[in-house]
């Protein structure tokens, strides 16, 4: 006891990790307070106000090629560079006819149209209720099918 | 909100016509809350929330939200992504000094043509075409050639020649040539078998199958900037039965 009193431990020697285990509660907590007051000090931040995200609606563009949907830079007439008049076909963007037939192709993707499944779905609609109907329900609805569609075919004798 | 730039198309701007671009105050309840985003092509500048007009000429429009100022001019300045005609001024290490006719040289790396390695350098001389693209073209750097696009295909692009006419035409006019439904064109199409490489720095380079008919089509290219469809039609026509 005496030694305690006159004799302190460095706060460093007490911070270290086989030092913890004998410490008491109220040490402790010094300790970390300490730490933590040390390391909000040493965080330091901008004293900036925040910025503010502006949507910029303005693109600019330096080019003309993309505004007047210019053709690439190589032309050939008549078959006299055979290479260049396949790039041409190539790069150059398509003329309208050929947009018509692209169009179309885009057309046919959807081959089922809306009006065509809707149809389709019609007559699923109800097999659907029929699988979730009770039994009881199931051959009410039934019966109401037969009465007035179902009359049973019988061979009908020709006259002599 | 594009009103007011919509009014303007096919009008003439003078450099420093501005317009606003900010919201209305009153809110249409037809049109779509979402401010639309407008492309402003050349001629158009962005100054804050303005768009300012930086070249005299005629206002265009193209849908969606596209505007640009249709001028003449002859100098160039180089655009991304735009090709061009370049000469080889100068081999140095691992980079071509190409002159494309602008205010300063681009670079041309040997690694930036089709099949190039390390090892495998291209055959480039002083002094030869380059049909190239730019990578890099703004007014705070050395411009950027390559001669491939993005996946390393030359389409067209590269060394080109021998033989053949290089000139100069307006800038306008090299845009009338390429434009998607051009009448000088069709035009030429009638003419003979010839081959044209058409940068959008103004050079023309024309080839036909002999020299006196590249000297005819250049010089008609040349006069085509300042002819009207029918003088231009008469001409060629003209040339066509031979009397030229």
């Amino acid at each position: 006891m005496m030694a305690n009193d006159s004799v302190k431990l460095s706060k460093n020697l007490l911070r270290m990790k086989f030092m913890q285990r004998g410490l008491d509660a109220e040490t402790k907590k010094q300790l970390e307070d300490e730490e933590r007051r040390i390391i909000s000090d040493e965080h330091w931040h901008l004293d900036l106000p925040e910025l503010k995200a502006n949507e910029n609606l303005i693109i600019e563009e330096p080019s003309f090629v993309p505004c007047e949907n210019l053709n690439y830079g190589r032309i050939s007439f008549k078959g006299f560079n055979p290479e260049v008049e396949k790039l041409m076909v190539l790069i150059n963007p398509k003329e309208e006819g050929a947009n018509e037939e692209e169009q179309q192709i885009g057309r046919m993707q959807t081959d089922v149209t809306d009006e065509e499944m809707a149809l389709r779905y019609e007559s699923l609609v109800g097999s659907m209720r029929k699988k979730f109907a009770k039994k009881r329900e199931r051959a009410a609805m039934e019966d109401l099918n037969h009465n007035d569609t179902n009359s049973k075919r019988v061979f009908l004798k020709p006259h002599e | 909100m594009l009103s007011s730039l919509k009014d303007r198309v096919g009008a003439v701007l003078l450099p420093g016509d501005g317009f606003s671009l900010d919201t209305d105050d009153t809110i249409s309840l037809t049109e779509q809350a979402k401010p639309d985003k407008v492309l402003c092509g050349p001629g158009l500048r962005r100054s804050g929330a303005r768009l300012v007009a930086c070249k005299s000429g005629v206002l265009r429009h193209k849908l969606p939200n596209v505007f640009w100022v249709d001028s003449q001019q002859r100098r160039y300045v180089p655009a991304k992504g735009e090709t061009v005609i370049g000469i080889v001024m100068l081999k140095s290490g691992d980079v071509f000094k190409v002159d494309f006719g602008g205010s300063e040289q681009a670079s041309l790396s040997y690694l930036a043509f089709e099949g190039s390695t390390k090892r495998n350098r291209p055959n480039v001389q002083v002094g030869d075409l380059v049909f190239a693209q730019f990578t890099i073209a703004n007014k705070d750097m050395e411009p950027e050639l390559v001669c491939i696009d993005s996946s390393g295909r030359a389409n067209g692009m590269g060394v080109f020649g021998p033989g053949g006419l290089l000139f100069r035409v307006s800038l306008g006019l090299v845009r009338r040539l390429l434009a998607p439904h051009s009448d000088i064109r069709s035009d030429l199409d009638q003419l003979f078998p010839c081959e044209l490489v058409v940068g959008m720095n103004g050079r023309v380079w024309v080839k036909s199958s002999s020299i006196q008919q590249t000297l005819i089509l250049a010089n008609l290219l040349q006069s085509c900037d300042t002819m009207t469809a029918p003088q231009r039609q008469e001409l060629f026509k003209r040339v066509k039965q031979g009397a030229l």
